[in-house]
């Protein structure tokens, strides 16, 4: 193992580390949103709503990241769609999660226990008040750590844009070592920077849980 | 530029050679990644401490760092060390270790949820610690198991796509060789990600009729 190297190539790892978490929190955010709505569309009562989400799902499910981002960043600019590869990169990965976490949030939602929405009905409160102060706290619940579990996968997906050369931990490893022909260490020093963000993101999504439970 | 799919069937040959490739290369790492979650389940369950723990700690590292990252590692660090795979070899290697290591996180639950009973029945019948596991404990674990794996063999089929970056002509290739030819990225790409979607339901529904032979065979 050459620490000399790692010590000297380590800034250029933690620069790429900060893309790679820019990255995880911004598609994170737009997945979140996407799994929300999708979820919503997926238990909505039209059944034009329940078409578009299960269509979302199976659609992004049914395919590869990799090319979905590349459909956004190569094709786009054919259907008016310019954007950078980090634009794109963050677009793409945030729509892909999204289909992960409508599946997450909607799995949650349904396994709320059916008596308490029957219960709530009879008190008199409306359909959206039974699922705004009766369904939805229970579900958060539920989908906390199932949802980590989502935001675990995509903080490793992020690798993906390397391949639209997004300067991210994957691609400075790979850059490294074609220049200077030692994979271990480089492999030695991005799995770690890695390993610390996911330890790191699972730490709060236990403190989260153990604070729902709580309540 | 507008979009203009004609452009496709022209190259329906290559697309269908690449989609080839992608089931080749899939069906090599799921018997793999089978075959070595069983193994990486009864190394992590019973081998003795000085294994086991170096083990774990492989797993642990597999499980958090990013296939692409792992990839590039097998393919350059082989290579290094004056092993030079074929492409396709250090991508099913690569993919097979990658999805081992979750199918055995999967398999130990499986293992650990088999009746105490069996192992000590077979135990008293004489059966050794070893012919135990492999005739008794692992058949029942695996049955028990056969949802969740299939649902990473769907996740394998996907991230095959990743090889491409090694050089593998799987799909995701075969539609970049096409563009660069012809210069139309949103058609090639929306055709591979059908062919992805046929190949995806295709492996569903293999899936789910094994799920089903194991339904009736229990």
């Amino acid at each position: 193992m050459d620490t000399g190297l790692i010590i000297r190539v380590f800034p250029f790892f933690i620069e790429a580390a900060w893309v790679t978490i820019q990255l995880s929190v911004l598609s994170g955010l737009l997945g979140l949103s996407c799994g929300a709505l999708g979820a919503a569309a997926r238990l909505s009562r039209s059944p034009v709503l329940r078409f578009i989400g299960a269509t979302y799902v199976s659609l992004i499910r049914g395919t590869p990241a990799l090319i979905q981002i590349f459909i956004l960043y190569f094709g786009g600019p054919q259907v008016g769609i310019q954007l950078d590869a980090f634009e794109a990169g963050v677009l793409a990965l945030g729509f892909n999660i999204g289909a992960y976490m409508t599946e997450t949030m909607r799995g949650a939602i349904i396994s709320v226990d059916r008596g308490q929405n029957e219960a709530a009905r009879t008190l008199g409160l409306s359909r959206f008040e039974t699922f705004r102060s009766v369904i939805l706290p229970q579900a958060m619940r539920l989908m906390i750590r199932p949802l980590g579990v989502n935001i675990n996968a995509l903080i490793k997906g992020t690798a993906l844009v390397a391949a639209i050369s997004v300067v991210e931990l994957t691609y400075t490893a790979q850059r490294y070592i074609g220049s200077t022909y030692k994979p271990f260490e480089m492999f030695f020093l991005a799995g770690s920077i890695y390993m610390v963000i996911i330890y790191v993101t699972g730490l709060g999504v236990s403190w989260l849980d153990r604070r729902a439970a709580l309540k | 530029m507008g979009l203009d799919f004609s452009v496709v069937p022209a190259f329906a040959g290559a697309l269908f050679m690449g989609a080839l490739w992608t089931i080749a290369i899939t069906l090599s790492a799921a018997v793999l990644s089978f075959f070595g979650g069983i193994i990486f389940a009864v190394i992590a369950l019973y081998a003795p401490l000085v294994i086991r723990t170096p083990f774990r700690l492989f797993a642990w590292l597999f499980m958090g760092t990013p296939l692409l990252l792992q990839l590039f590692l097998i393919y350059f660090g082989l290579i290094q060390i004056g092993i030079d795979l074929p492409a396709f070899v250090a991508g099913v290697i690569g993919l097979g270790l990658h999805f081992a290591v979750y199918n055995s996180d999967i398999i130990q639950a499986g293992i650990l949820a088999v009746d105490k009973g069996q192992y000590e029945g077979a135990r008293t019948l004489g059966l050794s610690r070893m012919q135990t596991l492999r005739k008794v404990v692992v058949p029942q674990a695996v049955r028990s198991v056969v949802p969740p794996i299939g649902n990473n063999m769907i996740a394998l089929l996907k991230d095959s796509a990743l090889v491409s970056v090694i050089g593998v002509a799987e799909l995701t290739l075969s539609s970049q060789m096409a563009i660069s030819r012809t210069f139309r990225p949103f058609e090639f790409y929306v055709a591979a990600a059908a062919c992805y979607y046929v190949i995806n339901l295709g492996l569903e529904a293999g899936l789910r009729r094994i799920e089903r032979r194991i339904e009736l065979a229990r």
